[in-house]
């Protein structure tokens, strides 16, 4: 009996304890389905959020280089150094030895952090100096971080700085060709996620998230050495001559590739200032008239239209001409020119008595077919088209006018490219910055008459003409002066600009070279004067730094038998 | 019976054997990605090493220092016109 009052409290002990462990079971069972199905994803999220990473894969942005590899724009690592304001202050004792590192004043630093101290990321300087950086990093101070950027460094500098540009701190591309091709350049920076151990250091990656694209390299067809002559010469020129500014293009004829442009005034890209003067590459982005250097294409069309020959004589007498109650002057008296004589002299009255026998419409198309009044499409930003107006809207004295280079306007690449199609048997090809670009040859006039006026244009560096400072020793040089008055608000004011645009070695074209030189100050203000020295010594060390042969030996020949005897290096 | 057991050994050890595997070939994976960072690493200071090598390169290779070095140290000038001769061969 005793037993089974024993069994009874027994029995109820066990069942509350069977009760008890039956719902601590199902509480469990409760708290592991939430656990397990209901809020899995969360506590999955935050367990990865843990230990798992998104890492930034960087990318550097491509390099600019020359035609033959030399690199005209680089970029490379540096620190720049952010803090968080928050936990800088609280030791405001570390600053002073952080703005000695830096050269800054402690109390400037610790105002500027305050004012921001709602903040947890405030750049403190960018783009340290490698010596700085490392000093900061040894100061070790809490809240002062080192982040690693790419800097663009231009070892070009200023003699290439129009060409290239520049970038932005931000990377960005901001001028020339920096600008143009910034997306070609930039590349895109990708991500992956990985596993961090306690150290930081990445154990596993997981998965690529984003895949980083490498900025591409430019290569371009400027050449270096050819760039750092025609900028040394340009400025030489133009310091010597009181210029406002200058520009030289070279261009590679066989291929249209412009091996050379260069400008004065000009910027340090690694620096660049607010020198808004000099950013401009005027080469391309600025219209000038250009007056006589046009002579070469309103004969063209003169000679396209049927009704002179070469031996046509045009009286230029007396050196003046009456149009529409405006007097056009030549130098001087020139007397009776035939139409070579017209180039090698540079006669305004007889290119207006030419040009004055042609239709409106035809040398508007001749002009048109040359590349005037339209962007050469060398992919440059901010290229500027000119100005050649509808040939429905000129009047007699404009027609007269645009045949001598006024009236219209130009840039100093489509005068390059113009010359070109002289040089290169009518045939026009769209000139570029970049290797590889197909360009094809269209022909716009006909390879006779190219000639033809490829042989007035020879005598101008002839013992008649107006360009003998263009002439290079043992080449022969075709081109053409030019000297225009610049247009003010008052007329046109004794201000000039003086140019010089020709091809070498004449036998067989290589070289177009256009020099421009505005606003001469000095005595002299001749494009023969001012640009065409430029000219021959441009072409002179371009002519020897491509290895191309002279064609004109007749001065310093002479026999394989006596050099051996006398010795060539004499 | 006795096969049994043995059955049971074996597979128990296999069990354990893959086991160890696993741990070796998850601590392999570990080691070389961490390797794997170093490398990375040595690449993009071996890359930043190689862009100023290059600066530096093109900055000695300057035009104008090479021809300022050229003109006043090496006492070097560009020939006159006239000291050139052509020779036809």
């Amino acid at each position: 009996m005793i037993a089974t009052g024993h069994t009874r409290v027994q029995l109820s002990r066990l069942y509350a304890l069977l009760f008890i462990f039956i719902f601590s079971s199902f509480a469990l069972i409760a708290r592991a389905v939430n656990l397990q199905v209901t809020e899995t994803e969360f506590l999955q999220g935050q367990g990865k959020a843990r230990y798992l990473r998104i890492v930034d894969i960087p990318t550097t942005r491509g390099i600019i280089s020359d035609r033959n590899g030399e690199p005209l724009a680089v970029s490379t690592p540096v620190d720049s150094v952010w803090v968080n304001p928050a936990e800088v202050l609280q030791s405001p004792e570390n600053l002073e030895p952080l703005a000695a590192v830096l050269g800054t004043d402690p109390d400037d630093m610790e105002r500027k952090l305050t004012q921001r101290s709602g903040k947890e990321f405030v750049w403190l300087r960018r783009r340290l100096h490698p010596d700085v950086a490392r000093q900061i990093k040894a100061l070790n101070i809490p809240g002062v971080f080192l982040q690693k950027e790419y800097r663009r460094f231009y070892p070009a500098g200023e003699v290439a700085a129009h060409v290239v540009g520049f970038t932005n701190i931000d990377d960005i591309g901001q001028e020339g060709l920096e600008l143009a091709y910034n997306e070609w350049l930039a590349g895109e920076p990708g991500s992956k996620r990985v596993i961090k151990d306690r150290l930081g250091r990445t154990v596993e990656e997981v998965e690529l998230v984003n895949e980083s694209k490498p900025g591409n390299d430019l290569h371009l067809t400027i050449d270096r050495r050819l760039q750092y002559l025609a900028y040394s010469e340009l400025k030489r020129t133009v310091l010597k001559h009181g210029a406002r500014s200058g520009s030289v293009v070279l261009l590679d004829l066989e291929s249209s590739e412009i091996l050379a442009m260069v400008n004065q005034p000009s910027y340090n890209p690694n620096h660049p200032g607010s020198e808004n003067d000099g950013l401009r590459n005027r080469a391309v982005t600025d219209v000038f008239e250009p007056g006589s250097v046009m002579k070469a294409f309103a004969m063209t069309s003169v000679l396209e239209q049927g009704n002179v020959t070469l031996a046509t004589q045009v009286d230029t007498s007396p050196g003046t001409l009456q149009i529409s109650g405006h007097t056009i002057h030549d130098h001087r008296d020139y007397g009776l020119l035939d139409l070579t004589g017209v180039i090698t002299k540079s006669s305004n009255v007889g290119m207006t008595k030419l040009a004055l026998e042609l239709s409106p419409e035809h040398m508007w198309d001749t002009y048109r077919r040359f590349g005037f009044g339209e962007a050469t499409g060398s992919g440059f930003p901010g290229e500027s088209a000119g100005v050649l107006r509808n040939h429905s809207r000129w009047r007699r004295l404009e027609q007269a006018t645009i045949s001598y280079g006024y009236g219209i306007s130009t840039t100093v690449l489509q005068l390059a490219q113009a010359y070109a199609v002289i040089a290169n048997q009518g045939r026009l090809r769209q000139p570029t910055f970049i290797q590889g670009v197909s360009n094809p040859l269209i022909s716009v006039i006909d390879p006779q008459l190219a000639r033809q006026i490829a042989g007035m244009l020879e005598t101008v560096t002839g013992p008649l003409g107006t360009g003998k400072q263009a002439r290079v020793a043992n080449y022969r040089i075709a081109g053409k002066t030019g000297t225009s008055r610049k247009a003010s608000a008052s007329g046109y004011a004794s201000r000039y600009v003086a140019s010089f645009a020709g091809f070498a070695p004449a036998s067989n074209p290589r070289l177009v070279c256009i020099v421009v030189i505005n606003d001469p100050t000095g005595d002299l203000y001749y494009g023969g004067d001012v640009a065409a020295p430029l000219f021959s010594s441009v072409v002179k060390g371009a002519l020897r730094l491509m290895n191309i042969p002279p064609d004109d030996y007749s001065a310093l020949l002479v026999d394989a038998g006596k050099a051996s005897d006398s010795g060539v290096s004499q | 019976m006795n096969r049994r057991l043995l059955i049971l050994i074996i597979v128990l050890l296999v069990d354990v054997g893959s086991a160890l595997g696993v741990v070796y070939t998850r601590h392999q994976s570990r080691h070389f990605a961490v390797e794997l960072g170093v490398l990375e690493a040595q690449h993009d200071s071996a890359l930043a090493e190689w862009s100023r090598l290059q600066l530096e390169q093109a900055w000695l290779a300057d035009a104008s220092q090479i021809e300022q070095k050229a003109r006043n140290q090496l006492n070097m000038n560009r020939p006159e016109s006239t000291r050139f001769l052509v020779v036809r061969p």
